[in-house]
């Protein structure tokens, strides 16, 4: 019954191998096999986001995914979007707007919001916030996460613009 | 949080699945989007010795509107519900509903199949199907066989399908009329302290057909007949109204719980309700 299985996943572009049990969860995967820690165990019950990532173009919650439905998956986390020395617009913006207090829902929240430009480039305020909906802050109120959000918005459209 | 260990398949066929289900019996689940069923195993609340994993199956998802007909694929997602403009032109009541599904990302992931087949009562696409009056296709060992949405339902978890079948789709005509889903909840990602799903057709200025459903306010959803027939032929005012909320209240059976008490749910209800018909009739 405790049978490892091989799991492969492609994180941030690079292909890992490694054995887990089935039952292992994504997150823990990801945290403990493979060192990416970027994405948090926060409430481990589906509800706060902390531990999002981009799975196969989807924003997902990895507490709720067992290693084994990852099996030959894409997966981005917050350490595939940009780096200390290359931020993502993001990141930059967080940082700028003030966008954290703790910081610990910030990766998930951070890459939600990556997946949420993609979809929708130019949102409202109130798109912003339901499509973070899935992400718990407990220090900001949000607030700050809005206006960093809607302030890497218009970033990155203005780069677009300009490239036009 | 770690779930009891599991025997993990993800056949690449139906008939796999099913020869797994076969196999195994009870001891078997398939698995969805697992967003109801893996926090059931991380609790121990659940115990799936074998998982089959139905993603490898080629052909369980996508929306078809054809000839009237609108038939959905068992894994579609509710994300891929929001963003189908076809569907949201042709049946706006199911993109409403969706986008009132817990968060975004738990609708990345959650699918309709798993929505309607679990058979939890606070699950909102139960409810809406009856309200549409959906069919489930389910295929098994003796083959394939549809079950009317309103037939499904017959405790909380119990539905009319068996252990060895596996719903595949979901069809239903395409709705005429105003539609509403109108929901209670007390945070985002919470189950519905009351929802009602409503679609009503105008004639002569008069209600010519009403379907009314509602969600999480008896052990499985309601589809009230008298509701919606007490609507039937009226202008569709306060009257009305009163009288549609009326049906459905003896029609429905709330229990206490961390909601609200009895009293409470039942006054939501007639709240959601009555902004359910009010929107629905105004967009007949």
């Amino acid at each position: 019954m405790s049978n490892k299985m091989h799991v492969k996943l492609n994180v941030n572009g690079t292909d890992h191998e490694f054995l887990a049990e089935p039952r292992e969860l994504l997150i823990y995967a990801l945290r403990e096999k493979l060192n990416i820690t970027g994405p948090h165990v926060g409430c481990e019950t589906s509800h706060c986001g902390a531990c999002t990532v981009t799975l196969n173009g989807k924003s997902v919650k990895s507490c709720t995914m067992f290693v084994a439905q990852a099996n030959g998956a894409e997966i981005t986390t917050i350490e595939g979007l940009g780096s200390p020395d290359a931020l993502h617009v993001l990141q930059e913006n967080f940082k700028e707007h003030h966008g954290l207090q703790c910081g610990f829902c910030t990766p998930g929240m951070i890459t939600r919001a990556a997946k949420l430009l993609e979809e929708n480039p130019n949102p409202t305020e109130e798109e912003v916030r339901f499509g973070i909906a899935g992400n718990i802050c407990r220090c900001t109120g949000y607030q700050n996460i809005v206006k960093s959000i809607l302030s890497a918005a218009s970033e990155l459209n203005s780069a677009k613009e300009a490239a036009q | 949080m770690i779930p009891a260990a599991f025997e993990y398949y993800r056949p690449t066929s139906m008939e796999g699945v099913l020869a797994l289900l076969q196999e195994h019996g009870d001891e078997a689940r398939v698995l969805a989007g697992g967003h109801s069923l893996i926090p059931m195993m991380k609790l121990r609340m659940a115990d799936v010795p074998h998982l089959i994993d139905l993603q490898g199956i080629a052909g369980l998802s996508g929306i078809t509107i054809d000839g009237g007909t609108i038939r959905i694929g068992t894994m579609t997602t509710q994300h891929d519900i929001i963003g189908d403009a076809a569907l949201t032109a042709a049946a706006p009541i199911m993109a409403e509903a969706a986008l009132q599904i817990a968060d975004p990302q738990v609708r990345y992931m959650g699918t309709v199949g798993g929505n309607v087949a679990n058979g939890d009562p606070g699950n909102d696409m139960p409810g809406l199907m009856q309200c549409l009056d959906a069919h489930f296709h389910l295929i098994g060992p003796e083959g394939e066989r549809t079950v009317a949405a309103r037939d499904f339902y017959d405790s909380a978890y119990m539905t009319a399908r068996e252990d060895d079948e596996v719903l595949t789709a979901i069809t239903f005509a395409v709705p005429v009329g105003g539609h509403a889903y109108e929901k209670q909840k007390r945070k985002i990602g919470d189950y519905a302290t009351a929802a009602a799903a409503v679609q009503i057709s105008k004639e002569g200025g008069k209600v010519a057909a009403a379907s009314i459903a509602m969600t999480n306010l008896s052990d499985t959803p309601v589809w009230s007949e008298a509701a919606g027939a007490a609507l039937v032929g009226t202008d569709c005012g306060a009257d009305a109204i009163k009288a549609a909320v009326a049906a459905m209240l003896a029609d429905i059976d709330p229990t206490e719980d961390n909601r609200g008490p009895v009293a409470f749910k039942r006054h939501v209800a007639g709240i959601v309700l009555g902004r359910a018909i009010a929107r629905a009739w105004s967009r007949a």
